[in-house]
């Protein structure tokens, strides 16, 4: 394993990007960084500007209005950055899915790397997303 | 020659002021997640972050200014190394002797980090940057005042000696600076100051992450934003290690403890203490700090 890929997967920076969700997955997302949790202790934080972002966390079903926006702020983002689809709308549009206001699924759009399902996901089921993304970055190479 | 370019590029200057900010850096983020009952990160996750930022791409935006944008953070760098050497060399070594008035040179090396940033912020054509960028300006007027005030004590009460090493002798013949009435309130006064110019909350207004996202440091990435951060990390070295030499007797190897308790008062003042609004903040500098400040110049004067 090289240095350059140890370097991105021991200390993740993460920016949190809400495509018009409800705010149940941004809760669950804050809770991460709680005591309880505390993803820190593998390096990950939440950052405030994406250009200093390694990892874009998309929740939402992805509505019309946040299309072009979305793509502007992973244009925006610096390379290498991944991008997480957070929840059932993000994943599959969930019970969205025949509404007329967001007919884009978001990997339509964005390259994603890893989906995390759930109606909000867990916590647990974030870490281990992020695990299973890690293993896959460093299979990939 | 080459020995002064050891010291400014490895020994007491750049690597080995990096490494123990570094170390510093992580006992920040250790203790303040022991504080808010967390685990924290381990003990390489400062210099994994640097080495992440600087594997990484470099964005520039289309209306910032190139020159100045790649430029800011290096002179900004360049005059925190030069500074921590002129502070280490005096107290380590004891046949350096530096030169008359180089108390001033620190001081004008550690108001460049803080100018450098608002140039960087206003050079990358970013509106919440040039926002950070104002806040910054009206910071650096705030605490710059009491600031070189305050510092005037350990001039007055050696009799005008300007010179870092002969300051250190001064104080071993006759006594630590920080155990008199002037010099402990003068002391209190720097380390508010110190606060504000290494960026952390209360007084991080510049750089709000949860209001103006980063502000100054918005449009920076890769390895640019590496070398802000590496500043900063030397800052945390540098300011308590030249406010221990000014009153409190210099340091050397086995005297880390002052170091260490300095390092823990920022801590605990950063995480006991919510973020002040700017005009909160240039009232609390301008107000209580110059008072304090005048009154501990008054009374080193009357030789208290």
């Amino acid at each position: 394993m090289n240095l350059k890929l140890k370097a991105l997967t021991k200390s993740i920076w993460v920016y949190h990007m809400s495509t018009g969700s409800c705010n149940n997955c941004d809760i669950e997302i804050i809770d991460m960084l709680t005591p309880r949790f505390d993803v820190e202790r593998f390096g990950i934080t939440l950052v405030g500007s994406v250009r200093h972002a390694d990892a874009i966390l998309v929740t939402g079903s992805l509505n019309l209005k946040a299309v072009p926006r979305i793509k502007q702020v992973y244009e925006q983002a610096a390379k290498p950055c991944v991008v997480i689809a957070i929840g059932t709308c993000s994943c599959g549009q969930g019970i969205f899915k025949n509404g007329p206001n967001c007919p884009n699924p978001v990997d339509s759009v964005l390259p994603v790397d890893i989906y995390v399902p759930g109606c909000p996901p867990k916590p647990e089921a974030m870490i281990a997303g992020i695990v299973k993304l890690i293993g896959k970055l460093k299979e990939k190479k | 020659m080459l020995k002064h370019f050891f010291n400014l590029i490895i020994f007491p200057g750049f690597l080995f002021t990096a490494l123990v900010g570094l170390a510093a850096c992580w006992i920040d983020r250790k203790l303040t997640a022991r504080i808010q009952w967390r685990v924290g990160p381990p003990w390489y996750q400062p210099l994994v972050d640097i080495v992440k930022l600087s594997v990484k791409e470099i964005t520039v935006p289309a209306e910032a200014s190139r020159e100045l944008f790649f430029l800011s953070p290096l002179i900004g760098l360049s005059a925190v190394t030069l500074a921590s050497m002129l502070v280490w060399l005096p107290n380590i070594d004891p046949t350096s002797k530096g030169f008359s008035g180089d108390i001033i040179v620190i001081v004008y090396l550690l108001t460049l980090p803080a100018t450098v940033v608002i140039l960087g912020a206003s050079a990358s054509g970013n509106p919440l940057a040039s926002l950070g960028a104002s806040r910054e300006i009206k910071m650096v007027l705030a605490y710059e005042l009491p600031f070189i005030i305050s510092m005037m004590v350990p001039v007055i009460k050696s009799h005008g000696l300007l010179r870092l090493s002969e300051i250190i002798n001064y104080q071993a013949l006759n006594g630590p600076f920080v155990w008199s009435l002037s010099g402990i309130i003068a002391f209190i006064v720097m380390i508010f100051c110190m606060q504000a110019k290494l960026g952390l909350v209360p007084f991080d207004a510049s750089e709000a992450e949860t209001e103006i996202m980063a502000g100054t440091y918005i449009e920076y990435s890769g390895m640019l934003l590496a070398i802000f951060k590496l500043t900063k990390t030397m800052l945390m070295v540098v300011l308590p290690l030249f406010l221990i030499t000014l009153f409190w007797q210099g340091f050397n190897f086995l005297s880390i403890w002052k170091y260490v308790i300095l390092l823990v008062a920022i801590i605990l003042i950063r995480n006991t203490n919510p973020r002040v609004r700017i005009d909160q903040a240039v009232r609390f500098f301008w107000g209580k700090m110059t008072l304090m400040a005048v009154l501990a110049v008054l009374l080193a004067l009357k030789g208290f």
